[in-house]
Formats: structure tokens, sequence, C-alpha cells
């Protein structure tokens, strides 16, 4: 059974439609991240989900029981669903512990023991309990509204962008004491975020929305392998794209004649390719020769902007070591296979052109 | 934007509680104005042409209106100033020069005046009423102003240094677009104050619109006179909250990042220090040390006369019950409209709103005229009733708890709520455990003012106070009216000792941020 279930949800601000038919299952238990760029609706859709706000049209299930539709809405504090916001939203009146156990039973609250259990759940010093909000660092805060949204054991944990308000050397650490906070509760959560890489290393499924609308739903390594379209490549990853020809399951491109991860009828295509699928030699090792453009050196690896004498520019990952330079020739061979995308309605080129 | 009045509207779809609680707080303050209407549609047209075309209303216009605006510029002028000093540089002494501000409002215009009048007695003139009532009304300007400088965000002042501003060009086109609002809102109430002022105007003999009603009611009881003209005063009330509308915009300003602001570094004034600390010394001079040291020569003058104890403590008890009563009252009835009239932005939340200033800029003399006459009309059981004069207070006393809950609302953002709603926490636990104590400073903030107002109130007190009811205001009205000041210094010592420690609470709330 699916945790949440979203049916053809839309809303819309004014004229302004912000959702345009959502639909969306969340599998029990595990994380699932609702990706998209900024503007996307991704938080609306939260705000709906958590009850802040009502769909115009569509339904919503928690544990197969209807929380939104046509003639019913289950107001936000009977959904049972925890809700961390961005820069944590920590009531500022309380402490941490008074926060923490913001949603206990009355009896519970003064248990400082329970409290002591949640801050060492999202693995924070149980000392940091009579702490006021303002006193702790960016990550505490986050780590705190986690503990906060999970003391009353919601079957489901909202997190909305959490980690984007911190700084880099925090955000990993909190990433990981948060997924392993969570998995630890055993509560399901959904994670919205603008972040490909928080996306795909974080999280179960990952639902990918653009303009409204749920694009693809997958597991992260079919996401990026197997996107549905070049748009979504491109945003879930670095992409390298090319005009192909495909002819008899093979592309003919200005890298080389690739093999298809799938088939493909034939005719004009874009191929997706990623950097790290190109390996640079010298030049003459095989595949065509291409100019360094420029180099961003990142210390594990470095991608390196490179130019085809017919003109289309590409970037490669490399390894730290050995590294071209601007203004070198490499040559370029590809490993692995290229994912082909159909131009629709265009003419195949006559033999001979190319 | 579409987004704002659309999601203001699922909003009031979702709360109707509060709406509903604003909708019938703004019906009770808008009771005298359509007792107003009714009148004056009594009167009829031939009625109003002989009552309102004539050269005294002519005249009294004038007079209000120069006296309005005048006290409204200066109050201005004084209350960003001040403000600026004491929030934004390194003066020495700021703590104390903010109490001073704040302090003038401990005593009543009426108290002022009759001090300055007392000792200087040519002070009848329009320069003498504008320096009066300016003296009385700066805090109202200078309060909220502090505090909106102590909400501002430095990092966007440091954004704006780093763009190449200078610290003058900072000021005008960084802060003072963000002071708007407090500027704005301290402003109408200035000019609302000032419109209804009677007590003080009265003493100096300066004729406005209000002390001309009192004068024709008190010449012919309820006639049609005293409500024509109170139509007329109305107008020129509705046409200050629609500049006020027009020119403050429809966006609030909210720091919406958790976490607490940072404290600006404060400017320092090199040569300037000791004009400015002779200017905030001459401004506390005027309106602190001349009425009170005036008042003190009278106690010390009068006292071996005329004091009575006993009927000045029955005087006092009586007048603290009202205050406390009417500042638990009036803050619960602020409450919903000042919460809806920023999270539900919208034209029917900005209509309730407004409505409840429309409602309390009718001078006190009317709105306590209409009491009456409903009183007695409907429900004759109330009549001469504390309840009613109540109800008074919160009709005349709402904007001030209003500003303030206003204010906090704007700065604490809707995330809380939403937070507290997905922990489990019903509507009504959530304005316990979150809203309430999240708003305290603002809350605290507005009942102190209308308790201080209670203290001091005059006009309404005279004429719906249950026989036999004193307060410390009639009590000093009285001996001062028949010029004992003697035996007026008293009941105006006492005022301002009461007002005192709500003042004092006032600047300390202020100190910690008004409404944050």
């Amino acid at each position: 059974m699916s945790a949440l279930t979203v049916t053809c949800v839309t809303k819309s601000y004014g004229s302004t439609p912000v959702l345009t038919g959502v639909d969306l299952r969340v599998p029990e238990g595990g994380l699932t991240a609702l990706l998209g760029p900024s503007g996307c609706g991704k938080t609306t859709l939260l705000r709906l989900i958590a009850g802040f706000d009502d769909p115009d049209t569509g339904t919503i299930e928690l544990d197969g029981r209807l929380v939104a539709g046509p003639d019913r809405s289950v107001a936000a504090h009977r959904r049972h669903i925890g809700f961390v916001p961005q820069e944590g939203g920590l009531f500022p009146h309380l402490s941490v512990a008074g926060n923490v156990a913001f949603g206990l039973p009355r009896r519970q609250r003064r248990d400082g023991g329970r409290v002591g259990e949640l801050l060492g759940l999202v693995g924070l010093d149980p000392a940091l309990a009579q702490r006021s909000p303002h006193q702790l660092s960016g990550g505490q805060q986050q780590r705190v509204a986690l503990a906060r949204a999970l003391a009353p054991e919601p079957s489901l944990v909202l997190l909305d962008e959490p980690f984007s308000s911190l700084d880099a050397s925090l955000r990993e650490e909190t990433r990981q004491a948060v997924v392993e906070a969570l998995s630890a509760s055993g509560a399901t959560a959904v994670l919205v975020t603008h972040d490909q890489a928080e996306a795909l290393s974080m999280a179960d499924e990952v639902a990918v929305l653009r303009a409204g609308r749920l694009v693809q739903l997958a597991d992260p390594r079919t996401l990026y392998r197997s996107p549905r379209d070049l748009d979504v490549a491109t945003f879930v990853g670095e992409s390298v794209v090319l005009d192909a020809d495909v002819r008899d399951g093979l592309a003919y491109s200005a890298l080389g004649v690739l093999p298809l991860d799938r088939d493909c009828r034939d005719g004009l295509a874009r191929v997706l390719l990623r950097p790290e699928q190109l390996r640079l030699g010298a030049p003459g090792a095989g595949g065509p020769t291409a100019r360094v453009r420029g180099v961003d050196f990142f210390g594990h690896d470095a991608r390196v902007r490179l130019q085809l004498p017919s003109g289309p520019t590409f970037s490669a990952r490399s390894e730290g070591r050995d590294l071209p330079s601007a203004g070198d020739d490499v040559s370029v061979t590809v490993v692995g296979a290229a994912l082909p995308f159909p131009v629709t309605g265009a003419v195949p080129i006559p033999d001979g052109v190319r | 934007m579409p987004r704002g009045p659309v999601r203001a509207r699922s909003r009031l779809r979702r709360t109707p509680v509060p709406l509903v609680l604003a909708a019938a707080v703004a019906a009770l303050t808008l009771l005298p104005l359509v007792y107003i209407v009714v009148s004056t549609v009594d009167v009829g047209w031939s009625g109003i042409r002989e009552l309102v075309f004539r050269p005294r209303v002519g005249e009294l216009l004038w007079n209000t209106a120069r006296l309005v605006g005048g006290t409204v510029l200066l109050c201005a002028a004084l209350g960003v100033g001040a403000a600026w000093l004491v929030e934004r540089t390194a003066l020495p002494g700021r703590r104390t020069w903010h109490v001073l501000l704040v302090a003038p409002l401990a005593v009543p215009a009426f108290v002022t005046s009759y001090a300055w009048i007392s000792v200087l007695p040519g002070l009848d003139t329009y320069a003498g009423a504008l320096l009066v009532v300016t003296l009385s009304y700066f805090p109202f300007v200078y309060l909220p102003v502090v505090a909106a400088f102590r909400g501002l965000d430095p990092a966007l002042e440091e954004t704006a240094r780093g763009l190449g501003l200078s610290g003058w060009a900072v000021f005008r086109r960084v802060q003072l677009p963000q002071l708007r609002v407090a500027l704005l809102g301290g402003s109408l109430l200035v000019a609302l104050h000032v419109l209804a002022e009677f007590g003080a105007l009265q003493m100096l003999r300066y004729a406005t619109f209000t002390t001309a009603i009192y004068d024709q009611y008190r010449a012919t009881f309820n006639g049609p006179g005293a409500t024509t003209l109170a139509g007329v005063l109305v107008l020129l009330c509705l046409a200050l909250l629609l500049a006020e509308l027009r020119l403050r915009g429809r966006h609030g300003y909210a720091r919406t990042g958790a976490g607490v602001a940072r404290t600006g570094r404060p400017v320092r004034l090199g040569a300037l220090t000791l004009p400015s600390l002779l200017a905030l010394a001459v401004l506390v001079g005027l309106s602190l040390v001349v009425p009170l040291g005036s008042l003190g020569t009278w106690l010390v003058c009068g006292s071996s006369t005329d004091l009575e104890v006993g009927a000045l403590v029955t005087t006092t008890g009586t007048t603290l019950g009202l205050a406390a009563a009417a500042a638990a009252v009036t803050t619960a009835m602020a409450l919903p409209t000042g919460w809806l009239a920023v999270r539900a932005r919208g034209r029917l939340t900005t209509l309730l709103e407004r409505s409840t200033y429309l409602g309390s800029s009718v001078p006190a003399i009317v709105i306590a005229l209409a009491l009456v006459t409903i009183a007695i009309d409907v429900t004759p059981w109330v009549y001469q009733t504390v309840p009613v004069l109540l109800a008074a207070y919160a009709i005349l006393f709402l904007p001030r708890a209003i500003v303030p809950v206003r204010s906090a609302v704007e700065q604490s953002p809707r995330l809380y709520d939403d937070v507290a709603a997905s922990l489990g926490s019903s509507a009504p636990d959530r304005l316990r455990r979150v809203t309430l104590p999240l708003l305290a400073p603002g809350i605290g903030a507005g009942a102190a003012l209308v308790f201080l107002a209670v203290v001091t109130e005059l006009t309404a007190t005279l004429l719906l106070a249950p026989t036999g009811t004193t307060t410390l205001a009639t009590a000093f009205w009285s001996a001062s009216s028949a010029l004992e000041y003697g035996a007026a210094a008293p009941y105006a010592v006492v005022m301002v000792l009461l007002s005192a420690p709500a003042t004092v609470l006032l600047s300390h709330d202020a100190r910690r941020g008004l409404t944050t």
C-alpha cells in the first residue's frame, strides 16, 4: 500500500496555474524527493499534502484515507503529518526542549527522557535541550526541527528544502543525520528540493516536477540513466547532447558511431551521453579530435570543456591527474551506449549528405 | 500580483471564526457613526444647509485643518529624528533618552495644556495649540518608528552601502521606505487624536470642530447642530484614512528568516553629538519638565488648603479598575482584526480594520452622545452602567491596540502556525501556545496604550460615567474648569503617576522590540 497517493491535483492562485494535474504515489517507508526548478509548484504540492491549503480539484489520500477531495478537507492538525520547513522554523519563544515536545501529548511534554531520546535520534547532544533556538547553528536548528516533527510519530514527514540555507560543509553532515533519523523512525518522508545531487544521493525515489506537472517518478539510477526526455536529462545531471542520424540501431554522430541504449526508429535523433562516458587521449589515439576550451578543476576530478572542429561544444569529466590545458587538442572516445531521443516529424537525411 | 487576495480568500474560508469576531467588533465601532448618519438624515437637506454652510463652519474647518497638518508634520519630524538618534547613533545615554521620550505619554494633553496656560496665559493662539498638542502626541510617531528601526535588517543597509550609497541616501532609499508603515500608522494616530482632542484645546480656547460640538451639545443636548458638525468631522477623518491607505500601499515588510536580526553598528555623530544632545534635551524639557514643574508648583501651592485624601483614594481606585477592564476588553477585541489585516490581507479585511479606525475617529463626545441615546432608546437597562462606558472606551481606543498587534503579526511569519498545525495542535490550542506568546509584546504594548488612554480619558467619561462615579480626569476637570488650579493638581499628579509604570513598560517593550 502506498503511504501517500495524490491524484489529478490542480491548484491555481488567481489566474496563475501552479499545479496542472499532479499524480503521485509515494511507497511506504523510504524517502521520496520532489525535484524541480524553483517555481515548478513543488512547495505548493507539499502545502496541499500537509493541509495548509486545499487543492482546487483532485484528491489526496494518506494510508488509503481520503484527506483532501471535492467535499472533504481534513484539517492540518488531524492529518498527523510531520513538517520540517526551510530554515527550521523553530518557535522563538520556546527552548529546544519546548520545541521538540510541542507535538507530544500534554503528559509527555515534561518528560525530559523523551526529549533526550528524540535529540539523540537526530544526532544531537541532549544537553542542548535548555538552549534557545537562536543559540543553535543552522544545522542544529534543522535537526531540532526534524526531532520536533518526528516526536508525535507521524507516518509521513514532509521536508521543504531543509538544507538549502546551510553551508556546504554542514549540509552533507546534516543530510546524513536526517537520512539516518528518518530510517530509524520508519516514517515515510517526502523531501522537496531543487538540488539534483541532493535528490539523487538521498532519495529512494525521485519525482521530477516541471511546470505544475509530474514528469517522471523513478529511482535515482533509472532517472539518471533513462530520463524521460532531454529536459529531465539535463536537469538531473550534466549532459552531452549531440545531433545524430540513427540507422540500424546505431547513432552516427559527431563523436563517431555510437551503440544505443534502447531501440529507436531510424531517422534524425538527439542522443544523450554523460560527461563521465567520455575518455580523453592523445590526438590520433582513436576517435575524433577536439580542442580544449577550458578546464574547471574540482580536486577529485575536473570538467574539461571541449569543442569539435565542426562547432559543437560539450564537456567531459576527467580524473584530477593528467589534465590537458586550454588550447590542447585531444582525442575523444565514448564508453558505453548513448540514449536516443527521436526528433519528431524530421525527415531522414538521404545517404551521402553526411 | 494576483496571489495575495486569492490566498487571502482561501485563508478566510478556512478561518471563519476570526472573521466573524472582527466583523462584530467593526459593527460595534461603527454604531456611533450609524447614529450620526441616521440623525443627519433626520435633520434633512435644508437643515444641513442651514447648519453647515455658514462662516462659523469655515472658520472651524481652517482651524482644525491647520492644526492637524502642523501637528502631523512636527510629530513626524520629531518622532523620526528622535528615533534615529536613539536607535541608530552612538549618542550617550540612549536608554535614558528613550524612556524620557516615551514619558510624555504619561501626561495627558489636557494636563500639559493646563500646565502651560496656568503659567503662560497668552498661549491661547494657534502657535500655543500647536506647541501643546505636538508635545503631547509626538511619542505616537516615535514609538512605532523606534520599533521599526529595530526590526530593520542591517544586512540591507550594508548591501546598500556596498552599492555605493552615502549615509543619507541609505536613510532615504533603504530605511525610510521600510519605516513607512510605522511612520504612516503613527501619523494617522496623531491626526485622529488632534481631530478628537477636546480638553487641551478647550482649555486653550482654541476652537476646533470637537470643542464646537461640545459647546453645541452643552447648549442644546442631543441637538441636530452637534450631529451635523460631527458629520463634517467624520468626513475629514475619512479623507485622512483614505490618504493613509493610498500612501501605505499594499505591501507589508516581513523578515521571513528565522532567528534574531543582528543589530547594526551605531552611527558616530562626532561634532554633531552636542547639538543632538541639546535638541533632545529641549524636546524633553518642553514635553516633560515644564508640565511636571508647573504641576509640582501648583501641588505645593494648593495642597495646604484643598487636598482631600479620601476622595483622592476612591477616585484613584475607580480609575484603576476601569482602565484595567478596558485594556483587557479592548485588546481582546483588537486581536482578530489585527490578525486578519495581515494574514488575510484583502478588500474585506482592510475594510474591517478601517471601520474600527473610522469608528474611533469619531470624537469621544459624539460616541458618548450616541451611546447615551442608543442606551435610552434600545437597551434602557444598561443606561448609566459600566459596560456602556467600557464599550465607549473600546470604540475610542481600538486603534491603539490594533496598530501594535498588527505590526507584531506583520513581523511573525505564518510558518509557525503551519508548523504547529502539523504537530497536531488545533486552532484554539495554536492560539494559546504559539500565536499569543509570539504576539505577546505587541499585545502588551496595545494593552498598555489602552490603559494609559483610559486613565486619562476625559470627554466620554464626563458623559457616560454612572452617577456618582468620578475618575481622576473628571475630578481634575471640574476643579480646573472652576479655575481651582491648586485643587486640580493632586488628581493630575496621580494620573501621571498611574500612567508612569505603563509608560515605562511600554518603553521597555519597545527596547526588546515592540513588534517582534
